[in-house]
């Protein structure tokens, strides 16, 4: 049984750290808009992972209050990755947004395409001529 | 009496909620009239909220507030002292003359049916980055943290280039992966400690036996918030954010976001890991130290050669943010009171700055640095704002600029450091180069066809840009306020707890 547990405690550190630097790396390494920020959002996710699998306690139940059980799993950090969920949640919606308007303005969402339109304009931030009262 | 009293009560969760509630109405009621006044008033009611908060931090030392009653173990605390009192006044002043400066630049810059959603962004971004300074919970500080980052990234892709939405992506992913290091960081702090709550956090890590987790947990955090705060080698976002992003929002972000970023690391380094443990095999005043100096000349020497102004300062404000990291490396009271110091007048001289760009960039329609050729001709007072920004962030005697420099130097004295004195000098005089083609510019060419047909700026907008103007000269003749506040600020800091 305990080398069970070893082997279990040892196998979700190992599954965090993977999906940790898979999605890490995805955003470093892919030119992509929208494969970069499924690499951003599995690199999240490995850190709900980090504090929700350490949470677990082998025969611990839900605290819920009541003589028959005596061991209980910690709720907060669950708590708090719903907080994160929500807020990984916005950050995606708003990086797929943006990805849309990168579409619209570039007509591509690579990036090194988009940069290398933009590279054959004048300088930046030439907006508008003439004054304006 | 009795309300003033119960009003008092709740003060560092007004100073929070004024703005979110603000943005709330704002976003709700989307007509463009009335988003702005209330906006301004919902930042009055909270830089009001922290004015009186600040002074009675002053005479009761810390305040703290429980969200909900809850005990700290459990719930989430509010914690003022002497070194978010100050960050909060800061944030709230700088914020609310913003928002007066907003009107006229949003007017023009933004399309019509868009305004309520930027004010509306712009106070999410404030009550962020107000809930971040206040909070002596870290993770809670995340969750400020992502809250103040999206409505940054909207606010800086809502700018007109094409290339802004490009620069609030760029942004968007590197500020998610810091956001994302500081919360692994804080995930280790819990699972070694068992507590979110900053002050428990500081009880409970001498028991902590593992080193190891502990290492990790700084290593993730410092560089997680490095990244927001632009710290060298990880300033790659800030030039094309600061240079694409709508005046007002450029104003907001270059003067108050980096600023909580580097109250949080202070926050973390001194309060929580404290500066002089060496937990790593890596000292971590010497990395600083080395990626500070990075800053104040490999960004000064980036700015001398760029040809828009606002991406001129940008670099610039990188520049100066390694004056403030040098200053939380050297972790002596001289050395930390220049750098908070340098928090809040480069908070003024920046805001001044980009207040006065984005009236050039309202009568003039373009920032370039050629366009602005003999604009002190046409629109003296902008212009003498402008210079006045510009000496301070060389650090002229006369300009807040210099009392912070003057402190760092000590400080690094203090620290038997002579060498970094001389560099502290030294890479000033690359910021004389910068802000000398700035104002010969201005001053000394012959007015282009733009220049000449342009107007003095709107009163609206002239009076925040001058007012901040005015305060960094004032700072820089009578420092004693400012002093006062940053050095009660340096020693809660280096006085261990807070």
């Amino acid at each position: 049984m305990s080398l069970v547990a070893m082997l279990a405690s040892e196998a979700t550190r190992f599954t965090i750290v993977l999906v940790m630097v898979a999605g890490l790396y995805i955003v470093i390494a892919r030119n992509n808009m929208i494969k970069k920020l499924v690499g951003l959002s599995l690199f999240q996710s490995s850190v709900y992972l980090l504090y929700l699998l350490p949470g677990k306690i082998f025969g611990g139940t839900a605290p819920i209050l009541d003589p028959r059980f005596d061991v209980y799993a910690n709720p907060l950090p669950h708590v708090l990755i719903l907080t994160a969920i929500v807020v990984g949640i916005g950050t995606l919606a708003l990086g797929l947004a943006l990805a849309i308007r990168i579409k619209e303005a570039y007509g591509t969402i690579e990036e090194d395409e988009v940069l290398a339109r933009d590279r054959g304009q004048a300088s930046p931030a030439t907006r508008k001529a003439g004054t304006r009262g | 009496m009795s309300l003033i009293a119960a009003v008092d009560q709740h003060l560092p969760v007004i100073i929070v909620l004024a703005p979110l509630l603000g943005a709330l109405l704002v976003a709700l009621i989307r007509v463009e009239i009335a988003s702005w006044p209330i906006a301004v008033i919902a930042a009055l009611v909270s830089a009001m909220a922290a004015f009186r908060l600040v002074f009675g931090v002053e005479t009761l030392g810390v305040v703290s507030y429980r969200l909900g009653g809850f005990a700290p173990d459990l719930g989430i605390e509010y914690r003022v002292d002497a070194v978010n009192a100050l960050v909060l006044l800061l944030v709230t002043g700088i914020s609310l003359a913003t928002l007066v400066y907003a009107r006229r630049s949003v007017a023009d810059e933004i399309d019509s049916g868009r305004v309520p959603w930027f004010y509306a962004m712009m106070l999410v971004a404030m009550s962020g980055l107000l809930g971040m300074a206040i909070t002596g919970d870290a993770f809670n500080a995340f969750v400020f943290l992502e809250i103040s980052s999206l409505s940054t990234y909207t606010l800086i892709a809502l700018g007109r280039d094409r290339r802004a939405l490009v620069a609030a992506y760029q942004y968007l992913i590197v500020g998610t992966i810091g956001a994302t290091f500081y919360v692994i960081g804080v995930g280790l702090l819990y699972l070694s400690t068992g507590t979110l709550n900053l002050a428990l956090i500081i009880e409970r890590l001498p028991d902590v036996t593992s080193p190891r987790a502990l290492i990790a947990a700084e290593a993730f955090i410092l560089v997680g918030i490095a990244l927001k705060l632009a710290l060298f080698p990880l300033h790659a976002w800030l030039p094309n954010a600061y240079g694409y992003a709508p005046s007002a929002a450029t104003v907001l972000i270059a003067s108050t976001a980096t600023k909580v970023a580097v109250y949080l690391m202070a926050r973390f380094l001194f309060g929580v890991f404290g500066i002089h443990v060496e937990l790593g095999p890596v000292s971590v005043t010497g990395v600083l130290i080395v990626l500070s100096l990075g800053a104040m000349f490999v960004a000064s020497a980036a700015a001398v050669f760029q040809r828009d102004v606002k991406r001129l300062l940008a670099f610039s404000s990188v520049a100066q943010i390694g004056y403030i990291t040098l200053g939380l490396a050297l972790a002596n009271p001289a050395g930390l009171t220049g750098a908070f110091l340098h928090i809040v007048n480069h908070a003024l001289m920046k805001g001044a700055a980009f207040m006065a760009i984005g009236a050039v960039l309202l009568r003039c329609g373009s920032s370039r640095l050629d366009d602005l050729a003999g604009i002190g001709r046409t629109m003296p007072a902008t212009s003498v704002a402008l210079t006045i920004a510009g000496l301070g962030l060389i650090g002229v005697p006369g300009t807040s600029g210099f009392v912070s420099k003057w402190y760092l130097v000590l400080g690094a004295f203090d620290d038997g450091k002579g060498w970094l004195a001389f560099l502290i000098v030294a890479s000033s005089v690359i910021a004389v180069l910068y802000v000398g083609r700035i104002l010969e510019v201005v001053w000394f060419r012959e007015p282009s066809k733009t220049a000449l047909a342009a107007r003095e700026a709107p009163l609206g907008m002239l009076l925040p840009t001058l007012l901040l103007a005015g305060l960094t000269i004032l700072f820089g003749i009578d420092a004693e306020f400012p002093a006062r506040l940053a050095g009660a600020a340096a020693s809660a800091l280096l006085g261990g707890r807070p």
